[in-house]
């Protein structure tokens, strides 16, 4: 699909994919550089939903008939979509949550609820999203566990070389993120879980801004946790997975008590199921991860590698034309970055310059995107945020510009 | 450019965005109010002296934010200084109800405040127009002291006329 004559993509092609391209916002063509909130989602993604709700919708697991048999089998087939997808050794190391946060809230509360003890360290960074921070704070608050950060550099990534100092023994684990949805900074994984193993410390990678973004296997990086969104990445809201290896799933208890979690009920006690059904109490989001594995179809089909070139090509060409306007900074790191940049601009404050894209059909976020503690380490109340995937254009950049420059004159 | 922008961006609102009046520290202030929009990261620290008759004497902010919160607290410290306390109540009232209701008639007491109108086509915008608005309100709460509060919580002015809790006096607790 969407495969030129020469090998490359059909970039052009793809934007024919997904139906909401076509709208209009305040009578302008719509311009959607907020992918990093959320991603549109590809006709093969809605046609999947409509399709099991219109043929095959029953409850998984336990209906003995026809519908239920095609539910379980669509559920389950999703599961074996993104073990594979992520490199997992099995099925079994996926567990469907809601989305990133919970992946991490689960970790925090069955793995961290149960091994951890007043005065071990959990090791964070200072450029994570609030939902890897806030279910820390949680843990920390309850069982006295602390929190240690990795500090961030000016140039936007995180300070390596003050790792040694930091993962000591009383660090239990390290969790951080693969690409900052802030900055852009992409962290090396595969050497933070590296160090992190050789110290005996566990790692868990928010790979929320990653997974739809560029090849992501958990051999290769080594974590032994790692959490991502289905709606990130072309899939519907409300579904997103949590891998772990399996045995630490098996060693972890529920969190979540329920149906579909247990072998056999007693009015006294439960005897609770393996990974990953454990943890999956209740009827699941059925429809969401047949959608997200319909997704990560439509993903393969490009190919994670051309998405990450195509997603680089237009992050560095905004850089370059952003650089071009008055007053601007641009956060985070030059060189390669993920698909997205964070500005200020000298005129505007971001949220006026938000208000005002947004009056000219461009989709940006303005605010402080979830990561307050990193903006007030850059001195900053927000940013304005243009961020971007496969769908988007160089011209649509080259709109941005148009847009923002206009802005600067309005404000100044 | 939109007929909205103009009218959310009018020339007296970037001009007091621009150049804030009241704009400093009150050092013999009364009261002190620091008000946090954690939404935008737009910030006031509000300082309120009163009167004999316990009208607001003296008052002035600063801060920082967007264009919207800047110019309502300057044009806020404009229309309230020398006001007694009631009609200071009744300009919060009437000035949240411009922002926020579409039907709302705009009182001719609001002055340039009513520049403000074009707010209310954008609902995610008012709380940037209400950040000094709520502060100056736990400023007259409590009339003395220091206070933090934050767009946050819950207004304590009544948010939907005709509703049961509508005639509740504003002296409810925000915090």
């Amino acid at each position: 699909m969407h495969q030129m004559a020469g090998g490359g993509v059909d970039w052009k092609a793809i934007r024919e994919d997904f139906p909401i391209l076509r709208e209009r916002a305040h009578g302008h063509p719509l311009i959607y550089f907020d992918s990093a909130a959320t991603s549109q989602k590809p006709q093969a993604v809605l046609d999947a939903l409509r399709n099991y709700y219109e043929h095959d919708n029953a409850n998984v697991h336990r209906g003995l008939h026809e519908l239920s048999s095609r539910a379980t089998e669509a559920y389950e087939t999703s599961r074996q979509h993104v073990a594979k997808y992520i490199g997992a050794a099995t099925a079994n190391e996926i567990i469907f949550t809601r989305g990133t946060t919970e992946g991490i809230n689960l970790v925090a509360q069955a793995w961290g609820g149960k091994f951890l003890r007043a005065g071990d360290v959990i090791l964070l960074t200072e450029m994570e999203h609030h939902s890897n921070l806030v279910p820390w704070q949680l843990l920390a608050a309850r069982t006295g566990v602390r929190l240690r950060f990795v500090p961030v550099r000016d140039d936007g990534r995180l300070a390596l070389e003050e790792l040694p100092s930091l993962l000591t023994p009383e660090v239990k684990l390290f969790a951080f993120t693969h690409i900052s949805n802030s900055l852009g900074t992409i962290n090396p994984v595969a050497k933070l879980c590296q160090k992190a193993r050789a110290m005996g410390v566990l790692t868990l990678v928010d790979a929320a801004q990653s997974a739809g973004h560029l090849p992501v296997d958990v051999q290769e990086l080594g974590c032994d946790f790692l959490a991502f969104s289905g709606h990130k990445m072309c899939g519907p809201t409300g579904i997103g997975v949590l891998y772990g290896r399996a045995e630490l799933l098996d060693a972890m208890p529920p969190w979540h008590g329920g149906g579909e979690m247990i072998v056999s009920v007693t009015l006294e006690k439960s005897v609770f199921k393996k990974a990953p059904h454990r943890f999956e109490a209740g009827t699941p989001n059925i429809a969401g991860a047949i959608g997200l594995g319909a997704a990560i179809e439509y993903i393969e089909g490009i190919g994670r590698a051309a998405i990450f070139e195509h997603d680089g090509r237009l992050a560095e060409y905004a850089m370059e034309r952003l650089a071009e306007l008055p007053g601007m900074r641009v956060l985070g790191p030059s060189g390669q970055r993920g698909a997205l940049v964070g500005f200020v601009m000298d005129s505007a404050h971001p949220h006026d310059l938000t208000t005002f894209a947004d009056q000219h059909g461009l989709a940006l976020r303005g605010g402080h995107h979830c990561n307050q503690p990193l903006m007030r380490r850059f001195g900053l109340p927000g940013t304005t945020r243009a961020s971007f995937y496969f769908y988007n254009t160089i011209d649509e950049i080259d709109r941005m510009i148009e847009i923002l420059r206009a802005a600067a004159r309005f404000f100044t | 450019m939109s007929l909205e922008l103009e009218e959310l961006y009018q020339e007296v609102i970037l001009d007091h965005s621009r150049r804030p009046r009241n704009f400093g520290d009150l050092a013999d202030a009364a009261v002190r109010v620091h008000g946090d929009n954690p939404a935008c990261g737009d910030e006031i620290h509000l300082g309120v002296k009163f009167g004999p008759d316990g009208e607001l004497q003296e008052i002035k902010f600063t801060g920082h934010g967007c264009a919207i919160s800047q110019a309502s607290a300057s044009l806020m410290t404009m229309k309230l200084k020398g006001k007694s306390r009631a009609e200071a109540e009744g300009m919060l009232r009437a000035f949240h109800d411009l922002v926020t209701d579409e039907m709302a008639e705009a009182p001719r007491t609001l002055g340039d405040l009513r520049m403000m109108q074009g707010v209310r086509k954008f609902p995610q915008r008012v709380k940037c127009a209400m950040l000094a608005w709520r502060a100056v309100e736990q400023a007259l709460l409590q009339s003395a002291g220091e206070a933090t509060i934050s767009t946050e919580t819950d207004f304590a002015v009544p948010q939907h006329r005709g509703l049961p809790d509508s005639a509740a006096p504003i002296g409810k607790n925000v915090a």
